[in-house]
């Protein structure tokens, strides 16, 4: 029969012990980890912008490559940091952390955002992260721009945990491939985004089919999620889109 | 510790092969046993990630296994069931993070299911089960044991899974184009979780139909 002071001795030892094994594990693979996210950032970026052959194993050289420019906006639309010399990887602009400043913005307080200009073959493209709620988890993506700050290039999304063949293909090309050469602004500069519907576009007036897509059945909640995503981050966006355009 | 079983036995006797092969086949922990099913539908809708996982419960359950089974005979009984959960969970946690630094992608695809791992009640019956009465050589051997036949029958349903829902291979295209042509097209419920379970229903039916021994008598 053990006694109840081993029991104590015995789990204060074990738990000290699965601690200092695991915060070592931690400390120890964290910079690893964190490349492995910033590649993956990158990735994204560059593929938004229709960078082909983009892989893990290029995608930082390519990042240099390609990134002319990383800008910070605030709330007002004005350019509080830019940042074009350098490591691409170092910029303020890659670091922000978007869920931090979108809860940021939904309390009301300031906030800055991230903005980043390629330069694919001459011309200047301007890419925007996404950062929304899915239906399980978290989704984002990044789309980019041409230099009107109106037309869609290209995007991509991505999820944390939506529903392998229904959410989950908001990531195929099937699906973001939609999206290429919609507009954002109507012809009189209104804000329009882009609209993802349920049933397609067909549904929507002739005028209106340029700003939407056509959604995935079975994925209502992750469309909607990317819908509201779209929506909320060009809002943020807007005060300096409607400036430089 | 080794050296003593060495003595007594060879490492690899009939009967230390049987705690390999027996959970491969007659005690399946998923066919036969029916434990882990949550991880069996979640993660087999494609190859790599069902290959990814089962790999990670083998190394859990081995060195758990093997961790228990050093300890076994200093574990307060009375609090056995969470030094094995604190045992696993460290073991969780260090596959994870080891996933996240050098196979991103994998570890992106797998997402918590990594970490359910500690769920899963394979690994805690066979803590329970084996490793707190057995010397850590067989405990080793049966971790691997068990990990194997579940890692087994998600491979296969992942193999069929992905074949038939997507058409792919490991990601790369196997039902050429001309197919596809000529109006086949990728079945979208095999992703669904339903057929994982079917899945699994067939390879018990198939399973029985050459081990008639599984079959109950009446």
């Amino acid at each position: 029969m053990y006694s109840n002071a081993y029991i104590f001795r015995y789990s204060a030892i074990m738990v000290i012990v699965a601690a200092a094994l695991l915060s070592t594990a931690a400390m120890l693979l964290k910079p690893f980890q964190e490349r492995n996210i910033a590649i993956d950032k990158m990735g994204g970026i560059l593929a938004s912008a229709k960078i082909p052959d983009v892989s893990a194993d290029n995608a930082m050289k390519l990042f240099n490559e390609y990134v002319e420019e990383e800008i910070v906006i605030n709330q007002d639309g004005e350019v509080v940091d830019s940042y074009s010399d350098g490591k691409m990887e170092d910029g303020k602009a890659f670091k922000i952390d978007m869920k931090k400043e979108l809860y940021k913005k939904s309390k009301g307080e300031p906030y800055e955002l991230p903005l980043y200009v390629i330069n694919k073959d001459g011309k200047k493209l301007y890419v925007i992260p996404f950062r929304g709620v899915g239906l399980w988890g978290p989704i984002w993506g990044n789309m980019a721009l041409s230099d009107d700050l109106n037309t869609v290039v290209g995007v991509t999304f991505d999820h944390k945990g939506e529903t392998p063949g229904l959410g989950a293909e908001i990531t195929t090309e099937m699906f973001t491939k939609q999206f290429i050469g919609k507009k954002i602004f109507n012809d009189n500069n209104e804000f329009k985004s882009i609209v993802v519907v349920k049933g397609g576009i067909s549904k929507l007036p002739e005028n209106e089919r340029i700003h939407g897509v056509d959604a995935i059945s079975g994925g209502t909640i992750t469309c909607n999620g990317v819908n509201d995503m779209i929506n909320d981050i060009l809002v943020s966006y807007l005060p300096y889109l409607q400036k430089n355009r | 510790m080794s050296a003593e079983i060495k003595e007594k036995e060879p490492l690899f006797s009939a009967k230390n092969i049987k705690l390999i092969k027996n959970p491969i086949n007659f005690s399946n922990p998923i066919t036969v046993q029916v434990l882990g099913i949550c991880s069996a539908l979640a993660v087999t809708a494609k190859l790599m990630p069902a290959i990814v996982l089962s790999i990670s419960v083998v190394v859990v359950m081995a060195v758990s296994n093997v961790v228990v089974s050093l300890l076994r005979n200093g574990i307060p009984p009375r609090i056995r069931i969470i030094v094995q959960l604190v045992v696993i969970a460290s073991m969780v946690i260090l596959v994870d993070q080891i996933l996240k630094a050098f196979v991103y992608d994998v570890s992106k695809q797998l997402s918590v299911f990594v970490g359910l791992i500690i769920t899963n009640c394979i690994i805690m019956g066979r803590l329970e089960a084996f490793a707190m009465s057995n010397k850590p050589w067989p405990a080793f051997l049966d971790g691997i044991g068990n990990a194997l036949g579940y890692g087994i029958i998600l491979i296969i349903v992942a193999f069929f899974r992905e074949l038939l829902g997507s058409g792919t291979i490991l990601d790369i295209q196997v039902i050429p184009q001309s197919f596809y042509e000529f109006g086949y097209k990728n079945n979208g419920l095999m992703i669904l979780p339903p057929m994982a379970l079917i899945t699994v229903g067939v390879i018990i039916w198939v399973q029985r139909f050459y081990t008639r021994d599984l079959i109950e008598k009446n």
